[in-house]
């Protein structure tokens, strides 16, 4: 079996069921953590406590004008980097393909020249992320393994796409190989790391802010 | 004149068929423009095969569908093709001579006997070792047994055809045969694979053509073929390219997409992970291919085309299902499954936390210090 038929094969779906056991696994061992009762009265009514964490997931994900100055520039990054990857994960023809032969659906897609472009922007808004990973002396301090694998394997995914598409660097039978086996390592990496954000992100926040709100603080 | 055919100079049978020298360096010239080879090459060749002996050639059919004899008797002009069988001395070819039975392989191993170490071996379909080599056999020997024989005394071998170079269909799974490719058989000979499901005619003529005129294997990739005809991929000389940088994908076979001649990508086409020339010198004349005609490419020169999954499902998506292909439904089971022994075991492993949590909360109770 070639690389590519393993790639897309066997390895694939074995990635997937890790994927999805993982992702379930994490999700409910996160639902079911034990909350401990706060003994306080409470200084909203559960609406507006469940209203407040809604809010919360909103008013977190925009940078606070007080610190605009110093965290816009983090922020317009992370969220410059993510816009990117959607749009090429999301809306390049042969990812639609993709999707559309795992779950039935598609949709249209941007032309390739335009995915091409947005992926070397998202390259390069990449390495700018880890450059400031490594120069700013508290984000270095916060930093683990955790966070340099997870970017090297989103990256790697990255790198081989773009090489597969555009044929540089090997056979096209070996770069979609080495693309779709990058992904199929993220789908595993993905439950186990801080890529399990992509699921915990709004929930957190909105956890975080129904309990703020019900000991009457803002979000 | 000469009366043994092989002592007879390509030039001289020419001679006797009516064909002229410049006649003849014209296809010289049009061969060595096949194989990508300088313009001068042409009458170089012409001249190295006009004074030469004309190769003895032992043509043996296996396991396979004859398509490639087919193929090969079928090059664009019948006349070079004529010619072609006046440059090689054909001393065996079970479909096409005219002998039959003992005649047949008396000839055979007279030209072996001949000719050893000189001539040149084609290979046409796999070899199957199952059942003692029982299920391919003719004049009563097994086809293993004759290719192993007449392997010994071959200058070089010439695989015609992905069953003779790759195992083709009848080494797909579950290979009910026991079916093996020629270099499964035989090791210690030069062997060049023209794969191919059919080959196209003039990669069979020029590959033969190139062996015969400089008496060296030609340039070969990893699986043995020449470079010449099989450097570059189907998708890389496809004119539909174009569509494809652009993002343009016909899909299905009778959408607008289709009807403007979009990229056959997202069809299944393999082009872009075959190696072949069938984009550039095309088939029956130059007339089309099979793209051209409005199918995507089924990769049938490389190894294994047949078990790579579904014809019609595009490179990039998952294939894993029997047919090569995935549906959305066996991925709901398979996901569905997966998801629900990963919420077990989260559940499980919450409730270990909350054990320990609630002991350690009522250790923490129990050493507090008692009010009096």
């Amino acid at each position: 079996m070639d690389l590519l038929s393993f790639a897309r094969g066997p390895g694939l779906k074995v990635a997937l069921v890790v994927f999805c056991l993982g992702v379930a696994w994490r999700i409910v061992a996160f639902a079911l953590l034990r909350i401990r009762r706060d003994l306080n009265e409470p200084r909203a009514s559960l609406l507006r406590s469940l209203g407040g964490g809604l809010v919360a997931v909103g008013s977190r994900s925009w940078p606070h004008p007080e610190f605009i100055g110093r965290t816009g520039a983090g922020e317009a990054l992370g969220y410059s980097y993510h816009l990117g990857l959607f749009a090429v994960v999301l809306l390049f023809a042969p990812h639609i393909s993709f999707f559309g032969s795992l779950f039935g659906v598609t949709w249209p897609a941007l032309p390739s020249s335009v995915i091409t472009v947005i992926s070397v922007l998202t390259f390069t808004l990449f390495l700018a992320v880890l450059f400031r990973r490594v120069t700013n002396a508290v984000m270095r301090m916060l930093s683990n393994f955790d966070d340099y694998f997870s970017w090297f394997i989103t990256m790697l995914v990255i790198v081989t796409g773009l090489a597969a598409t555009s044929h540089i660097g090997g056979p096209y039978e070996t770069l979609l190989g080495l693309h779709i086996l990058s992904f199929d390592a993220l789908l595993v990496w993905f439950p186990f790391g801080k890529l399990m954000h992509a699921f915990y992100i709004f929930p957190s926040r909105a956890i975080n802010g129904a309990l703020l709100a019900r000991k009457g603080a803002i979000s | 004149m000469p009366n043994d055919k092989q002592d007879v100079t390509v030039g001289e049978m020419l001679r006797r068929h009516g064909i002229s020298r410049r006649g003849f360096i014209k296809f010289c010239t049009a061969a060595a423009s096949a194989m990508a080879l300088p313009p001068i090459m042409g009458p170089a060749m012409a001249e190295q095969l006009i004074n030469a002996r004309r190769p003895s050639v032992i043509y043996l059919s296996f396991q396979e569908c004859t398509g490639c004899l087919e193929s090969f008797t079928r090059s664009f002009a019948p006349t070079i093709e004529s010619l072609i069988f006046n440059i090689i001395s054909l001393d065996y070819d079970d479909t096409l001579m005219a002998a039959a039975g003992a005649a047949a392989e008396t000839a055979r191993a007279k030209a072996m006997q001949e000719n050893f170490g000189k001539y040149v071996l084609i290979v046409d379909g796999s070899v199957p070792t199952g059942a003692g080599g029982g299920y391919c056999t003719a004049g009563g020997h097994s086809a293993v047994d004759t290719l192993r024989e007449a392997a010994k005394g071959a200058a070089a071998i010439v695989c015609v055809g992905t069953c003779a170079s790759f195992g083709g269909i009848p080494f797909a799974d579950p290979n009910p045969t026991q079916a093996w490719p020629v270099t499964g058989i035989v090791g210690d000979k030069p062997i060049i694979n023209v794969s191919g499901c059919p080959p196209i005619p003039e990669v069979i003529t020029g590959t033969l053509l190139q062996f015969v005129t400089t008496g060296k294997v030609p340039d070969l990739d990893e699986h043995r073929r020449p470079k010449v005809f099989f450097g570059n991929t189907i998708h890389d000389r496809c004119y539909r390219r174009p569509f494809y940088d652009q993002g343009k994908f016909a899909k299905s076979f009778d959408d607008e997409g289709a009807r403007n001649g979009w990229c056959l990508y997202e069809l299944g086409c393999k082009g872009p992970t075959t190696y072949n020339a069938c984009a550039t010198l095309k088939w029956n004349g130059g007339t089309s291919f099979p793209i051209e005609s409005g199918h995507g490419c089924l990769g049938c020169s490389e190894p294994n085309f047949w078990d790579k999954g579904s014809f019609y499902s595009a490179l990039s998506n998952p294939a894993w299902g029997k047919a090569g292909e995935t549906s959305p439904l066996e991925v709901l089971k398979i996901a569905g499954a997966a998801a629900v022994v990963g919420g077990v075991v989260g559940a499980a492993s919450a409730g270990v936390g909350r054990m320990r949590q609630h002991r350690q909360e009522q250790r923490s109770v129990d050493n507090e210090p008692k009010g009096g």
